[in-house]
């Protein structure tokens, strides 16, 4: 029975007795000088991972009487989270070094935060699902102010840490309603008692963890936290925040509503629907006065995680494959991206004022291109992918009946696109004086020019991804 | 041949694809490669068009050189032309060529110029050629991306304000489309456009936030693609980032602009809203030709009073574009054959007019009216060729502009009257705004110091203008090479539109008895 079980959550126990041993042999030997070394085999271990978990076959085990499950859908948002947070690390490298941030602890902490990540896109319990999220937060809050001596990292580590702690109780919350409703934990369960008749105080539980799940997606209103956390954080650990934690909290909110609730789909629906829309305008009006890149792609990822609950309101088995297929094609846009903000430096010094892009075209052309591309695929444009996954959540959500949210979405993507073409502008028909330096970390380069590449290519056929979240969002809806 | 229309689409892509990979630097030598890869390219292009013209049955009033492979989704890459598409293809590998001849002088980042403008045309032919829904809103949508950098790198001083004005205006007006193409999807189960062409989307009235929408889903969609198209080509009211785009893109973005991309407007008119939702163009038309009569006679007494070259051109092709609209929702054989003829001699006639502002911009570097006057004493042949097409744009018997505007008059005339008598009265305000454009910039004595020295029409100008004006003559004198080819075409449309106008009315007779 046991063996089985552990036979189930292999791939996270040996990721966690991976981070333990890493973390005692550095601690006992030579500390911040093995940091590259413990950089480069994190990131090994993850795409090792990722890549056994992508096959590891199909089928559908549970573990612990039904509180971690394995099934495709897991797996996809895995697969999604360890490469992620595989690219992540690779990339943050160099900018580490130049800034003598590189400790050893920061692969670490990022590979415990993975792991609660692995939990919770697994969960089939609130218990489980309240440990893998607070195993996530916890190793997040602490690499948020990892520049010790920044008065600006510290208090976005703070800030997250006291929202955090907020969105917490929040879930909690709801998930002790939930308990003292529905008498168990167990998704299973719940999805028993939450059914047509759906008692007030489930509904109350419900609504609860969905604000809480909601802060961690970083979805309006509860997105107050995303800029000042991005723009505070070192910028390869906003690239992080951009992406893996983004993708496993989605997964877990798909989860949850899927899982636990699919029997009152029209309660949870219109919060959703509603957050959706929100999230959508709010991202998309208030990146416009953004001067900082880093805050301005905050903002573009709330406005993409409304879209991305576009396809999750729709409450249907091709509504959560849209979702997927989103948050894959997102994470890849943002990795690029941030490749890029990672190699904006003025004599050395890092920049983040979007006013120094100007004219960069002419200096580098063919990085220009590659950002032009991501911009536009952020925006939505044809034919770039980023067009395919709108594409995916429109028809979702129309399908589902909610043609009015299609409508406000393309519309929100309108006024969104004004400053992603504010990034192009700078870069090809600014002012021309100086700007930022020239030259570019080879890791970092191929990165953002792989992340463009996989922007122009993708539209033939998505490198295959669609008939595997179709799989996958097959698994979790019935 | 069985990919001839893929061939002819992405040639051009590949053109562009071996200028971004293979040139490099920037001096003159690179330059003028630049300028010839693109030059061959478009040529090519051109030269294998001609194959899609020749193999082209014109009484088969299906779509054919079809192509077909399975995508995403359930969606197709579907490619094929029929009577209606297949003279556009033409009209834009034709004037691609000239275009690029017409930007020789560029000498400012002319590798990135000459790569937008080959992937503009891939993306032009294959809005013309796309047969399943999607795929043409990816052509449709992506041709902005070009466009936007051709007026923000290579445009005029107010260049930024023009290019997000173009951008955000179409990209608005599209993207409702969108959800209209997922809420056809969806009611359809396929974005196959020939499949969708007879698939009747619903025609019951319901009403929507209490308002009645009389033709129910079918008006929906109407609208949703109309906001599209409208903006796209341009109708009054929403015409205004027309003048702006054309004052500040380079002379060869604003031929394109002019000669292709506001055809792509009536183009999904003629493709989409007429056959695809008759009985909601039947609800609208009253709209659509009461809005193409004022924009025909408000913006040609707007062209009057301009100070700008460009911005009169350009306000007169909106002008020009209100025959177009006109004729299509007269839904009748005259209309509809007189609205594509419209826009092709459009194509020809304005890009010339543009191309001829383009002339005496490059010697005197500005575009006000009263900068100029007398040019015929020292340019006889470009007085004589600016003449030409300055008749043409008044619609001069003998010139194609004749022809077109004679015919959607005739074609609206059997529908509405009035708005025939009005949209008349606008050939004679274009009339008046051309041939003082032509008096004041051409006649009257050489008065003015600077342009004492102005030299006339260079060889390589007289060889772009060459084909423009053989072909606006031809189509003036002989009409029938484009009508031959339209006409089966659109008497099938138009009959099949009569048709499902005639059973919805049955319909409601014998709802109302």
């Amino acid at each position: 029975m046991i063996s089985a079980d552990i036979s189930v959550v292999l791939p996270e126990l040996l990721l966690a007795i991976y981070a333990m041993g890493a973390l005692l042999i550095t601690v006992y030997t030579s500390k911040d000088k093995a940091a590259p070394m413990v950089l480069l085999t994190t990131s090994v271990v993850l795409v090792a991972t990722a890549i056994w978990i992508a096959l590891s076959g199909g089928g559908t085990r549970v573990a612990f009487g039904g509180m971690f499950v394995d099934d495709g859908f897991a797996r996809f948002a895995k697969v999604t989270i360890l490469l992620s947070a595989a690219a992540i690390l690779l990339m943050s490298q160099d900018y580490m070094q130049k800034r003598d941030l590189l400790r050893f602890e920061y692969p670490i902490l990022v590979t415990l935060s993975v792991i609660g990540m692995m939990m919770m896109v697994s969960a089939g319990d609130l218990m489980a699902l309240y440990m893998g999220l607070e195993l996530q937060s916890l190793a997040l809050y602490v690499v948020a102010s990892l520049r010790r001596d920044s008065v600006k990292s510290t208090e976005a580590g703070l800030k997250y840490f006291v929202l955090g702690a907020l969105s917490s109780g929040l879930l909690l919350y709801g998930a002790s309603l939930t308990y003292g409703y529905a008498g168990t934990t167990l998704f299973t369960g719940i999805v028993e008692a939450a059914s047509e008749d759906i008692s007030l105080g489930l509904l109350f539980g419900l609504v609860f963890l969905i604000a809480g799940l909601a802060f961690k997606v970083s979805a309006a209103p509860f997105h107050m936290w995303t800029p000042d956390v991005y723009e505070g954080s070192p910028t390869p650990i906003t690239a992080f925040f951009a992406t893996a934690p983004k993708v496993a909290a989605m997964a877990l909110f798909a989860r949850v509503v899927h899982d636990a609730f699919s029997g009152v789909v029209s309660d949870w629906q219109q919060i959703v629907a509603f957050l959706s829309v929100i999230s959508m305008f709010l991202g998309a009006i208030a990146a416009i006065g953004q001067q900082n890149i880093k805050r301005l792609m905050a903002y573009s990822s709330i406005a993409h995680m409304g879209f991305a609950l576009m396809g999750l309101a729709a409450g249907t088995a091709f509504g959560v494959q849209a979702m997927l297929i989103y948050m894959a094609i997102y994470v890849a846009m943002n990795i690029g991206t941030f490749a890029f903000i990672l190699s904006m430096e003025k004599d050395g010094q890092p920049v983040t004022d979007i006013n120094s892009l100007q004219m960069y075209s002419k200096r580098e052309p063919l990085k220009a291109m590659a950002v032009l591309v991501l911009m536009f695929s952020l925006a939505g444009v044809p034919p770039l992918v980023g067009f395919l996954g709108k594409f995916y959540v429109l028809r979702a959500a129309y399908d589902a009946g909610l043609g009015w949210l299609a409508v406000a979405g393309v519309i929100a993507s309108v006024i969104g696109a004004f400053y992603y073409l504010r990034i192009v502008y700078y870069m090809y028909f600014g002012e021309d004086k100086e700007g930022l330096d020239t030259g570019m970390n080879p890791v970092l380069w191929s990165f953002l020019m792989g992340s463009a590449a996989v922007m122009l290519l993708g539209i033939i056929n998505l490198f295959g991804v669609e008939s595997v979240a179709a799989a996958a969002a097959a698994t979790l809806v019935n | 041949m069985d990919n001839l229309l893929s061939i002819v689409t992405f040639l051009p892509l590949l053109g562009a694809i071996i200028l971004a990979l293979f040139l490099r630097g920037d001096d003159e030598a690179a330059n003028r490669n630049a300028k010839w890869v693109a030059m061959w390219a478009t040529t090519a292009t051109f030269l294998f068009s001609i194959f899609i013209l020749t193999g082209f049955d014109p009484n088969d009033t299906g779509f054919q050189f079809v192509e077909e492979r399975d995508w995403l989704l359930g969606l197709q890459y579907k490619m094929g032309v029929d009577g209606i598409s297949v003279l556009f293809v033409m009209l834009t590998t034709f004037t691609m060529p000239l275009v690029i001849a017409a930007s020789w002088n560029v000498t400012h980042r002319v590798k990135e110029y000459m790569i937008a403008f080959l992937v503009l045309e891939t993306l032009m032919i294959g809005v013309f050629c796309a047969l399943d829904l999607v795929l043409f809103y990816l052509f449709f949508e992506a041709g902005l991306i070009p466009m936007f950098l051709i007026i923000g790198i290579w445009g005029g001083a107010n260049r930024v304000y023009a290019s997000f004005k173009f951008f955000l205006y179409t990209f608005l007006g599209s993207v409702l489309m969108l959800v209209a193409m997922v809420a056809m999807f969806s009611d359809a189960g396929t974005t196959d456009i020939p499949t969708l062409l007879n698939h009747e989307f619903g025609t019951e009235t319901f009403s929507l936030l209490g308002i009645q929408i009389i033709g129910g889903m079918q008006t929906l969609l109407w609208l949703a693609f109309f906001a599209s198209f409208a903006v796209k080509m341009p109708m009054w009211p929403v015409h205004t980032w027309l003048p702006d785009a054309h004052v500040q893109a380079p002379t060869a973005g604003s031929v394109v602009l002019a000669a292709i991309l506001l055809k792509m407007g009536g183009y999904g008119f003629l493709r989409f809203s007429l056959p695809m939702f008759p009985v909601a163009s039947d609800i609208m038309a009253p709209l659509v030709l009461w809005m193409s009569a004022i924009a025909i006679v408000y913006t040609s007494l707007v062209a009057m009073v301009q100070e700008d070259m460009k911005k009169l051109i350009a306000y007169s092709s909106v002008a020009h574009m209100g025959f177009v609209t006109m004729g299509i929702f007269a839904a009748n054989q005259q209309g509809v054959d007189g609205a594509i003829f419209q826009m092709l001699s459009h194509g020809f006639i304005s890009g010339a007019l543009f191309l001829c502002v383009g002339v005496i911009y490059d010697r005197m570097h500005t575009r006000e009216i009263d900068a100029y006057g007398g040019l015929v004493a020292r340019m006889p042949a470009y007085a004589l060729i600016f003449m030409l097409f300055t008749m043409a744009n008044v619609g001069l018997p003998g010139t194609s502009g004749f022809i077109g505007e004679f015919l959607t008059l005739v074609g609206v005339f059997q529908v509405n009257t009035w708005v025939a008598a009005v949209a008349t009265t606008g050939v004679i305000l274009s009339a008046a705004y051309a041939l003082w454009l032509y008096r004041r910039v051409v006649m009257g004595d050489l008065i003015k110091e600077s342009l004492k020295t102005i030299t006339d029409m260079t060889g390589r100008e007289r060889a772009i203008f060459a084909p423009l004006v053989i072909m606006t003559i031809l189509l003036g004198v002989y009409p029938a090479l484009v009508t031959d080819i339209i006409s089966p075409s659109v008497a099938a449309l138009v009959s099949d539109v009569e048709t499902a106008q005639a059973a919805f009315e049955a319909a409601t007779m014998v709802a109302e008895n």
